[in-house]
């Protein structure tokens, strides 16, 4: 087998058995990397040196048997919205480009002290406004498994890396369902903890009420190793919540015998894709016959999530993005006349469209006379929203949905349409509304051969038994070790 | 239409953007379509639902004022577009 090809948990057992150095392991996975990614664009940029130097270490921490972590030594790629002081962190916006942190963010240090190594930065939508990776301002990302199609957004980068084997595994980030609908499209598992669960401090904001950070990896078990380097609170992030920290190791389990699972019916809607639909159903039977009971339940409100979603993310970014003004870091426009004609030159030079669209929608619904019909609105229906979820969960353990209504589109299909491109999102969205987690596994392929996500969604802080629903799933399945056909 | 190409230009004004003329007409079109959509959040009666905005409690977070390393000024002062002794440099600000 390739070395690229292994899981975090295999690579790991190679690395302590000293089958190979995480030098090796590295060198191979740039060779791969330098091979394919001129196909499916995945990184941003590539911090070889630096990696060596890490991989090094991690090889004389596991020839010592010192602080030997799951992912000491461990090549791991790094979505461009997390802050790293060893690399530039752009978001994918020409207003950033060159910008270099001066600190790393909380989850790079965790997995840093860890002993990782970090191969780069994966490509994204700029800010993490997007559902294709096209918002990019440094070029377009394809889906490993048909490279005339989308890998998803705005993670597309990280999936693309994780499901060409660029990597071993990847961080993302999720507002709207950045880790999931990417980690559908690509045929790897993405998951969305709860809010609060783990630090943003370091994570580029872009709505900060919606924002979580969540892994991207080829199977189950990688996630919850992942999890367990990144979760926990953080004195630096405000809304990090002091909670128990679990070890999800213990989430592993191959057993569904008596879980309560709920069916939203708002999720299977007329017109969805039938291929998806049909994969779903499957995967809601097996779990059924592995003693599951599955029962039909109701989430009223589903429909109005995605116009809520978009007023408040956007009126949010709105803000966040304020600080883009030339002064402290990123791009300054030239030939301006005054101090108001530089910020405003700046941010038309350095923004890509999707994003001047949202900070415009943003702008205008918090405006003067929209603040209510508006704003406060969507903050109201949110909390229908999050009301569907709270009473589905007195009754179940876990919802079961698709991740996405199709599998990845064509490059280009939904550019010029920006309200059919929000709409991509429609089963994912809801859950950040929530604040509650999700995991999105794969579930099987379409007949053109793509691949088909599953989600699983959990009550607050119940990460557990959502991992526990996904990994008895995977154990019964192999759709998890399917690859694409690449070099 | 619920905005028009003067909406846009007032808009674009508070968020600090200078926009081509096809810039305008384009968002006008398109900001048209998405909050005609979101005229759908009106069907809902929400009189008297409470306004979430975040979804766990969010209370103040305190700690001693103590005295602690912090960034020095070169790094600080390190990515800025430009910078003149020791500060960041920006247009005349009063004319």
């Amino acid at each position: 087998m390739e070395w690229t090809r292994l899981t975090v948990h295999d690579a790991h057992k190679k690395l302590v058995e000293k089958s190979f150095s995480s030098l090796e392991l590295t060198q191979s996975l740039y060779q791969w990397i330098k091979k394919v990614d001129c196909k499916v664009g995945a990184y941003l940029t590539l911090t070889e040196e630096k990696a060596y130097e890490q991989a090094q270490r991690a090889d004389e921490r596991i020839a010592k048997g010192e602080g030997v972590d799951e992912l000491t030594g461990i090549p791991i790629a790094l979505k461009d919205i997390l802050c790293t002081k060893s690399a530039e962190t752009t978001c994918a916006s020409k207003i950033l480009e060159h910008f270099r942190p001066p600190y790393d963010a909380t989850v790079v240090r965790s997995l840093r002290d860890r002993g990782a190594v970090f191969l780069g930065k994966v490509n994204m939508d700029e800010f993490a406004m997007g559902s294709s990776t096209e918002n990019s301002g440094f070029g377009i990302t394809r889906n490993p498994w048909d490279f005339s199609r989308i890998p998803g957004g705005s993670s597309g980068g990280s999936a693309a890396a994780v499901a060409a084997d660029e990597c071993i595994a990847s961080l993302g980030s999720d507002t709207g369902g950045s880790v999931r609908q990417p980690a559908a499209c690509c045929g790897v598992v993405g998951m969305k903890p709860t809010y609060g669960r783990v630090s943003r401090f370091g994570l580029v904001a872009f709505a900060s009420s919606l924002d979580q950070i969540g892994p991207i990896t080829k199977d189950v078990t990688d996630c919850a190793l992942l999890m367990n380097a990144i979760n926990g609170h953080d004195p630096n992030d405000s809304t990090s919540v002091d909670v128990e920290v679990p070890n999800y190791k213990r989430s592993l389990v191959n057993d569904v015998r008596g879980m309560r699972l709920g069916i939203p019916k708002e999720y299977f809607v007329e017109g969805m894709d039938r291929d998806v639909e049909r994969a779903v159903w499957e995967a809601i039977k097996l779990l059924e016959k592995g003693g599951a009971s599955i029962k039909e339940v109701s989430l009223p409100h589903t429909e109005y999530a995605v116009a809520t979603y978009y007023i408040i993310c956007t009126a949010e970014a709105s803000s966040n993005l304020a600080r883009y003004d030339g002064v402290k870091y990123g791009h300054r426009a030239g030939g301006y006349d005054g101090l108001i004609d530089m910020y405003a030159k700046t941010r038309a030079e350095g923004f890509g469209p999707e994003v001047k669209r949202r900070v415009m929608l943003g702008t205008y619904v918090l405006s003067a006379g929209y603040y209510d019909a508006y704003y406060r609105k969507a903050q109201q229906v949110r909390t229908l929203i999050k009301g569907d979820f709270d009473r589905a969960f007195e009754e179940y353990d876990a919802l079961i949905t698709p991740t996405s209504p199709t599998p990845a589109f064509l490059i280009g299909e939904k550019v010029k349409d920006p309200l059919q491109m929000y709409l991509s999102d429609i089963f994912t969205i809801p859950v950040n509304l929530a604040g509650i987690p999700a995991i999105s596994i794969p579930c099987g392929f379409s007949c053109e051969g793509l691949p088909i996500g599953l989600q699983i969604i959990g009550k607050h802080f119940d990460e557990e038994k959502i991992l526990r629903v996904a990994y008895t799933y995977e154990q019964r399945t192999d759709w998890h070790l399917k690859r694409p056909q690449l070099g | 239409m619920k905005i028009g190409v003067k909406d846009v230009e007032y808009v674009a004004r508070l968020a600090r953007l200078t926009l081509s003329d096809e810039e305008k007409n384009e968002f006008a079109l398109q900001l048209n379509d998405i909050l005609t959509y979101m005229d759908k959040l009106n069907e809902l009666d929400t009189r008297d639902v409470e306004a979430t905005s975040h979804v766990i409690p969010v209370k103040n977070v305190l700690r001693p004022d103590e005295a602690r390393q912090s960034l020095s000024p070169e790094t600080s002062l390190g990515n800025a577009p430009e910078r003149e002794k020791g500060f960041y440099k920006v247009p005349r600000i009063i004319e």
